[in-house]
């Protein structure tokens, strides 16, 4: 929330810039795949393009300073997901985020994970 | 990088699915913090040539709005859910949403049960764990669970239970009791 005034927003018409104006046009990128749960993290390491990051970017830099959702992220910057994962393509591409696909850890998650699931669900 | 899994956080994906207006809104906002999630889907009109202008295709996005609730269990270790959307021509986002989900939850409403027979066609299809919660609507009459899971054709193995999803200690049993049939289903009792 700190950010939001980063964004160009017309408090009647919502954002005044376009979605994919923000990604220069491209609705594709490297980030194409992610998946919804994918965890993100930024890995500090600086950048080196050319284009300069933009508000959203950093943004998303900031909310990856610990392991955060593709989801998350696209829910707190409030753009679509299509948008966010080009701009997540771009930093992964720049080596800036390191992203952890859910998969990675099989596709079914342990026994015990589920079981602690469970009783943390009757815990609420 | 020999990461020891544990540390890792785990991130679990659990979606919502059901006929238009059953309460799958509802049944996230009862149990998680709810927030809105938009895509920006391309949608190109399949079968008709694309208009080769150069190179500008014919093409209009739609933005469709999810559900989406997170349950923190612990740090490290947390349960999203997403709720699917009901129109039938956003079914192409099924298959990302229900890629790599431990389980489904398909809300049911007796008076309109044909509604969630796609959902169960696909998870079956798919062989994504689900239950069917059947919403108790006020004015709605009551079915036994035995009595929705003939009428839609349903597996033994697979929980029907009534529920109220305003209610949060209805929405936890819904929860538990669909993470409880994932873990039977992962781990098949052995002999």
């Amino acid at each position: 929330m700190s950010a939001s005034h980063e964004l160009w927003l017309d408090e009647d018409a919502g954002r005044v810039v376009r979605p994919y104006a923000l990604t220069r046009g491209r609705t594709r990128s490297s980030g194409d795949d992610l998946d919804l749960i994918a965890m993100v993290t930024a890995t500090g390491a600086p950048y080196t393009g050319e284009a300069g990051l933009g508000p959203e970017e950093r943004r998303i830099l900031d909310l990856a300073e610990r392991p955060v959702s593709v989801a998350d992220i696209a829910s707190e910057i409030d753009l679509p997901l299509g948008v966010v994962r080009v701009l997540l393509g771009d930093l992964q591409d720049q080596g800036m985020i390191s992203v952890r696909a859910p998969a990675q850890a099989g596709p079914r998650p342990h026994e015990r994970i589920l079981k602690e699931v469970i009783n943390g669900l009757r815990a609420l | 990088m020999a990461y020891e899994p544990s540390e890792e956080p785990v991130a679990l994906k659990i979606l919502v699915a059901g006929g238009f207006g059953v309460g799958k809104t509802t049944l996230v906002g009862a149990i998680s913090e709810i927030r809105p999630l938009r895509t920006e889907e391309v949608l190109s009109d399949r079968g008709i040539g694309v208009d080769d202008i150069d190179g500008v295709e014919a093409k209009t996005t739609t933005t469709v709005a999810m559900d989406f609730g997170r349950i923190t269990i612990r740090e490290g270790l947390v349960v999203y859910l997403f709720g699917t959307p009901g129109q039938e021509r956003f079914w192409f986002m099924w298959d990302e949403l229900s890629y790599g989900a431990l389980g489904a939850v398909v809300l049911a409403d007796t008076r309109r049960l044909t509604d969630c027979f796609p959902s169960i066609d696909y998870f079956e299809q798919r062989g994504t764990p689900f239950i069917v919660a059947v919403n108790c609507f006020d004015g709605a009459d009551r079915h036994e669970p035995e009595d929705v899971r003939i009428a839609l054709d349903l597996d033994p193995d697979i929980p029907v239970i009534l529920c109220d999803v305003r209610r949060r200690a209805s929405a936890k049993v819904v929860l538990v009791t669909l993470v409880e049939h994932a873990l039977r289903t992962l781990t098949p009792a052995a002999g």
